[in-house]
């Protein structure tokens, strides 16, 4: 049951972006810059950092629905992420994405965390200066979301076809606000 | 000193936004939203969960930053920062703020942290589900804004005088109006 009173047919982020829509449009536009804007990160990339900072924030509906959006983009499923896994040793990542993904669980953690050090490190491997601006800001948008999600006790579903088609909707149709609001048309509990 | 190089050399998080403009509109954008337009919460005690907030991350930058606009807004001064950055339980406000307070401060840690119970206080204190939802925004918000701040090593000035500039001018525009301290 969520803490304040939300739309009943809406789950998770899409229920708060219903309840504040002033607040859901700037929202929405730093996510579909940040996500979805030109950038030589690629979108499963940007999606796996949103992802990781969701899994290590233990929000679940962050975690899988970022995760299944990772993994239908080119690239995505190759990394072998799961959600909620919070073990980057597991995945197949390139050595800048490594370093990239270390900065934002940082990040996740408190600002103060990341050092020069850090940032050399990725410089080292390849990453630019906007990669690295980038990546904090990802995992900085989503220490803000999973805070949102779980510190209003938002509905989670537990179906996995939730998430699928939330994965294709936000890859397919990315993230600034339908024109005529959020619906619950893809989706009924049981 | 930022850790990447921003090409420019303005303190703070505008230092950051001039690197990455189409992203500084919607950041400040949020801001407005959030803290400088008409709410059911005054802007006095938005600004007050922000720098709060602010000060649990250790974000010395937003926690000076919002507690001079804070003090800068009608029944805002700076001895009520102070009192809230070292104990809001024991702090001249209301028992509504104190209990929002306590929200944003669970907010902080990890959304999981927030309780029924938590929710039940600030209900029973006389918070509306606008407030509750605002309060918890805010200080995820913060949540984002600090670490952006904090993990590119973004400028912090020491000096008292920058943070009365940066008080007066939000406290006075909101946040959608070029900054005074940075020149053209």
């Amino acid at each position: 049951m969520p803490y304040i009173n939300l739309h009943p047919d809406l789950f998770g982020i899409t229920s708060l972006l219903d309840f504040r829509p002033e607040a859901a449009a700037p929202l929405c536009r730093l996510t579909q810059i940040l996500l979805r804007g030109p950038s030589t990160l690629t979108e499963a990339e940007r999606e796996l950092i949103a992802a990781h900072v969701s899994s290590l924030n233990e929000c679940i509906f962050c975690s899988t629905a970022h995760t299944e959006a990772t993994c239908l983009l080119p690239g995505g499923s190759e990394t072998g992420i799961e959600p909620m896994q919070t073990d980057l040793e597991v995945l197949h990542l390139s050595d800048k994405m490594k370093s990239l993904l270390g900065i934002a669980a940082k990040v996740q953690k408190n600002g103060n965390q990341v050092t020069q050090e850090d940032i050399g490190k990725a410089h080292l491997y390849g990453a630019t200066d906007l990669e690295i601006h980038d990546t904090v800001l990802i995992a900085s948008l989503f220490c803000l979301y999973n805070r949102y999600v779980d510190g209003l006790a938002t509905k989670t579903p537990s179906a996995p076809e939730f998430y699928t088609n939330l994965g294709k909707r936000i890859t397919a149709r990315g993230y600034l606000m339908p024109e005529d609001g959020y619906h619950a048309t893809d989706y009924k509990p049981k | 000193m930022p850790y990447i190089d921003t090409k420019n050399d303005i303190a703070g998080i505008r230092g950051l936004m001039q690197f990455r403009p189409d992203v500084a509109i919607a950041l400040n954008q949020l801001a407005q939203v959030l803290l400088a337009d008409e709410a059911s919460l005054s802007k006095r005690d938005r600004e007050l969960i922000a720098s709060f907030v602010s000060s649990r991350n250790d974000c010395t930058f937003c926690m000076t930053s919002h507690g001079a606009i804070a003090a800068h807004l009608p029944e805002g001064n700076h001895e009520l920062v102070e009192a809230i950055w070292k104990d809001y339980k024991t702090a001249p406000i209301d028992d509504k703020l104190k209990s929002l307070l306590q929200i944003a401060e669970k907010v902080a840690k990890g959304g999981l942290h927030v309780t029924p119970s938590d929710i039940a206080a600030a209900k029973d204190k006389g918070a509306s589900d606008m407030d509750i939802h605002d309060t918890v925004l805010i200080a995820a918000t913060f949540c984002m804004f600090n670490r952006y701040v904090d993990g590119l090593g973004a400028t912090t000035p020491d000096d008292p005088g920058f943070y009365e500039i940066v008080g007066k001018q939000r406290a006075a525009e909101g946040y959608l109006t070029k900054s005074v301290l940075v020149k053209d």
